[in-house]
């Protein structure tokens, strides 16, 4: 009797929990339905890569071709020539990223070293603005400074260093180099954060026994600060391998002009370009499907040998 | 013994001097470099139009006066692109915030029908990506391409927010919302009395990110918004940029002094508008971000926890 009462209890509960559970799960549907709309519905327009969409008909108005627009890109020689420079420029400046991701490290290292907190402070809240204003006021601050009448090239005028005004922005010359110059303006200081948080978990007695021990300050920094710091250095390169072709276009779509568009058009911007404003909706579908294909590849290509070699995934 | 270690360590080699020099120089100089092209941009929009025209502010502002400013605040369209993007960051971050606070807090609740599996089906978004055509014609079809409200809905939902904060509610004690739970508070209770009040500092950090992003953002306004009442103060700014551009392309290519000179002065007044631009543009950051500086350190360590 008094088990059944027991039992009856324990079912009672059980049903209050699972509606209790239910009832959350409804609160969050409507989460889960703009998940859906928003990441998940559009891969079904990836079977615009199969058609010739012309742009204000309908699917079921425009013609199945199959493969057609898969084959245009290994098979038409402009394209192909097209899209290798394109692959070219997304290389060229993935790894010059990658390249310089060490750079960073170097800032906070060095920073650390700094022993007048004001100073640090300043150093670390200046530096880290330029990464909260957008690629447009960048490119406005681009626009200002290394203009015909801009302060660069008035100042090397002045200084009797040029005669003419230098072209900077519009000119094809040394593009990937600028592009990274500027994304290291914009990034170095946002970059070093993380391992500036990182050095001030280290444990200040380690820095003592090694000095202790007569340790200079670069056998500081070599052997207890940088060590400290692989761990994050190496998920975030791994995640920027991941990245490779994800360039994002907001950098190269500001700073593009009919000068330089040969050697900025990274991936992201060919997509965009071909797609919204040369109507080659199709093709751009096509080319976008076969960039998130290796991407997501990529990302667990890395993952598996992060989990086989530090038996952490990154994802 | 103490004090002969702190003469130690006071004592200065002449290479640390060496070092402290260079190493001050070197950050005095990245810091200098980060910020003298905002200072150019402010002292090139307060001084005369004519010597920021020849190129001469570069260090001190001169013949100061701030006709710019007054100018730019009449200039059609610039009112209405303020306030579009004031309310997209207003709106987008509230909802972004509510959502993140709401998702992460839930995503901690085992009693959640399916928990696991929706909590992966958001998180997983982070890594794929229909392309921006597929994701384009699905805005289209959703009625989003020119409505204010593609800013603020498809950022709602947001994986690394979700994961910053269910990772700050799983650190608060459990006995916490327990105590609550035999009080008789149901979840949304305890969602409102407990968890927001405690998880300010990493709401803080979602905020600080979601208000930067949706100020900043320019890309959806040039993807989905082609009418003007709806542009963002960015997507303005980039246009003045352009005009700028053609114009002084306009002045290079033109033979006759005349039209020359006369297109000259449009060329100034398009560079002074534009710095100016940028310089409202970029004020209300260089405002807000020294406040906040402290919670995004503290909210990448607790994303770096994670990964």
């Amino acid at each position: 009797m008094q088990k059944d009462v027991a039992r009856t209890g324990k079912v009672k509960k059980q049903k209050k929990t699972d509606k209790q559970g239910l009832l959350m799960f409804l609160s969050i549907s409507p989460f889960l339905i703009l998940c859906f709309l928003f990441s998940y519905y559009p891969l079904q327009g990836w079977i615009y890569a199969f058609y010739d969409y012309r742009s204000p008909l309908k699917l079921s108005q425009c013609e199945f071709v199959g493969l057609k627009w898969f084959r245009t890109l290994f098979a038409n020689k402009a394209q192909v020539s097209q899209l290798l420079q394109v692959m070219e420029n997304t290389f060229a400046m993935s790894l010059l990223g990658i390249a310089t991701s060490v750079l960073p490290v170097g800032f906070a290292v060095f920073l650390n070293e700094i022993k007048n907190k004001k100073f640090k402070n300043i150093v670390q809240t200046l530096t880290t603005l330029p990464n909260f204003i957008s690629w447009v006021l960048v490119y406005s601050v681009a626009f200002s400074l290394f203009s015909y009448t801009g302060m660069f090239n008035t100042v090397l005028q002045h200084l009797g260093l040029i005669s003419e005004p230098l072209k900077i922005l519009d000119s094809d010359a040394h593009t990937y180099l600028k592009m990274l110059l500027w994304s290291t303006w914009k990034g170095l200081g946002w970059g070093a954060i993380m391992y500036l948080a990182a050095i001030a978990g280290i444990d200040q007695e380690l820095y003592e026994a090694a000095r202790v021990d007569g340790a200079n300050r670069f056998q500081l920094m070599r052997h207890i600060t940088m060590p400290a710091l692989i761990p994050t250095y190496i998920v975030l390169l791994m995640l920027s391998v991941a990245n490779f072709l994800n360039n994002s276009m907001d950098q190269y779509y500001v700073f593009q002009n009919s000068f330089n568009r040969e050697h900025i058009q990274v991936l992201d911007l060919y997509v965009y370009n071909i797609g919204m404003t040369g109507n080659s909706i199709s093709l751009a579908t096509a080319i976008s499907m076969l960039k998130s294909i290796v991407s997501v590849t990529l990302l667990v290509l890395v993952n598996f040998i992060s989990k086989k070699t530090r038996g952490e995934s990154i994802i | 013994m103490k004090g002969k270690k702190h003469k130690q360590t006071k004592k200065q080699t002449r290479a640390d001097i060496t070092f402290h020099i260079i190493n001050y120089t070197i950050f005095a100089s990245l810091t200098i470099l980060c910020v003298y092209p905002f200072y150019y941009l402010i002292i090139n929009t307060i001084s005369s139009n004519t010597l920021s025209a020849n190129g001469v502010i570069n260090f001190l502002p001169r013949g100061i006066h701030l006709e710019n400013y007054k100018q730019v605040l009449q200039l059609k369209g610039l009112p209405l692109a303020a306030g579009i993007s004031l309310a997209r960051t207003v709106l987008g971050t509230v909802c972004t915030v509510f959502a993140s606070a709401y998702l992460g807090f839930m995503f901690t609740q085992d009693k959640m029908w399916g928990r696991r599996i929706w909590y992966r089906f958001m998180i997983i978004t982070m890594y794929f990506n229909a392309g921006i055509i597929p994701v384009f014609l699905t805005m289209k079809a959703l009625h989003l391409t020119n409505n204010f409200w593609v800013y603020v809905i498809p950022v709602i939902v947001q994986p690394f927010n979700i994961i910053l904060v269910k990772t700050y509610v799983e650190s608060i004690p459990r006995s916490l919302q327990e105590a609550a739970q035999i009080d008789g508070a149901g979840f949304f209770r305890i969602f409102y009395k407990i968890i927001l009040p405690t998880c300010t500092p990493i709401l803080a950090t979602v905020a600080i990110f979601a208000a930067v992003a949706q100020w900043n953002s320019f890309q959806d306004t040039l993807i989905y918004v082609t009418d003007q009442k709806l542009y963002s103060l960015q997507y303005l700014l980039y246009t003045y940029i352009n005009q700028a551009n053609s114009l002084a392309m306009m002045v290079k290519n033109s033979a006759g002094t005349g039209l020359n000179i006369a297109s000259l002065a449009t060329t100034q007044t398009a560079t002074s508008i534009r710095m100016t631009v940028s310089v409202v543009v970029v004020l209300p950051i260089l405002f807000v971000y020294p406040l906040f500086q402290r919670f995004f350190v503290k909210g990448i360590m607790i994303g770096s926890v994670k990964g």
